[in-house]
């Protein structure tokens, strides 16, 4: 009894210790997001200049199909670095991708992706204060979404989409909602 | 000498010059005027509820501290929600509504946050049990062990060293 009671002190450090030493290796920007199985917000987003009057974002255009919802903006620098991925994830045609020129000048966010190319279906614009960006809960860019057929939030990656992301965990959660 | 008290004179000048600046610095806001609500009582509503409200991109501060752009969409936004007449609690529903407790810099008393609440004063508690229950085991006579029988040398050293005395 009195011994366990001396090591008490030393079992409650060791304990507290394995509980640090996990907080250490998480990254205190994923914050996981509170709308998950929760619908996509109401939306009814203005399109991109030069994309076409009906190339516009708004809430009924992300049911009826599995989808991946894409914030960016022109003056988004990891942005740049995970476009290429979304065009080659268009072109395999396993799903559409929307976009949210989040923040930005429609204009250039137009031009953005004139230059780094074109993977969305349809764009939003959605500028300063960025409500829908809020409602989706953003807390930085890039961040993407998957919507189930039935406009609910499923998933939400903070960050940029690389090939290990996409292959190992977005690719195995979007064909379970396809079955 | 006079040079001396001219530097002493000088001294003084330059602390006065110093406590008056230090007494006239206010704490700095990132809220700019052109955010702000006409009306000063929605508005200190505003300040009061933003400084509650973490930035969720530089995480350690409030929105109202805060420089960064997301910060300030989230002033004007809860400006907006005060401004079509949300209370208070309901324009921090809104807020956490979307980005969960995390965004509150006092979290929550609930179910999930009851060990972080209370952990510390449980610790505490228990140190202290603890440290009570040491030194009540430690009181004179207690339970302390009779000492060993002198040993046969023991027993000599004592003889001669009281026959010392007796002399």
């Amino acid at each position: 009894m009195r011994r366990a009671l001396t090591l008490l002190p030393v079992i409650v450090f060791g304990i507290l210790a394995l509980f640090f030493l996990k907080g250490l290796t998480l990254n205190p920007r994923e914050i996981p997001s509170v709308l998950i199985n929760r619908p996509v917000p109401e939306m009814a987003l203005a399109p991109l200049p030069g994309r076409g009057e009906n190339s516009s974002l708004s809430t009924n255009d992300l049911k009826g199909r599995v989808s991946l919802v894409n914030i960016y903006g022109s003056w988004c620098i990891a942005c740049v670095q995970e476009h290429p991925y979304l065009v080659e994830i268009k072109k395999s045609g396993i799903l559409p991708i929307q976009g949210i020129d989040w923040r930005d000048d429609p204009v250039l966010g137009a031009a953005w992706l004139r230059k780094h190319g074109d993977p969305y279906e349809r764009v939003g614009v959605d500028p300063p204060p960025g409500r829908a960006a809020v409602d989706f809960g953003v807390t930085g860019a890039p961040e993407s979404f998957i919507v189930d057929r039935a406009g609910l939030i499923r998933y939400k990656h903070i960050g940029p989409i690389t090939p290990e992301v996409w292959s190992k965990t977005l690719l195995p959660i979007i064909q379970e909602l396809q079955k | 000498m006079k040079w001396l008290m001219m530097l002493a004179l000088k001294r003084r000048a330059g602390f006065a010059a110093l406590v008056v600046l230090v007494l006239a610095a206010a704490p700095a806001f990132a809220v700019n005027p052109d955010e702000m609500l006409k009306d000063p009582a929605q508005e200190s509503r505003a300040r009061e509820l933003g400084r509650d409200l973490r930035c969720l991109v530089c995480q350690n501060q409030s929105i109202d501290d805060s420089d960064a752009d997301l910060a300030k969409d989230l002033r004007i936004i809860v400006r907006e929600r005060i401004h079509a007449g949300d209370s208070d609690e309901q324009v921090r529903k809104f807020v956490v509504d979307r980005y969960g407790d995390y965004v509150l810099l006092k979290p929550p008393f609930k179910a999930t946050t009851l060990v972080l609440w209370l952990g510390p004063f449980a610790l505490f508690a228990g140190a202290v049990a603890l440290i009570i229950g040491f030194y009540r085991r430690r009181r004179p006579g207690a339970e302390l062990p009779p000492p060993a029988p002198l040993s046969a040398e023991e027993q000599k050293r004592l003889a001669t060293l009281l026959k010392e005395t007796e002399r």
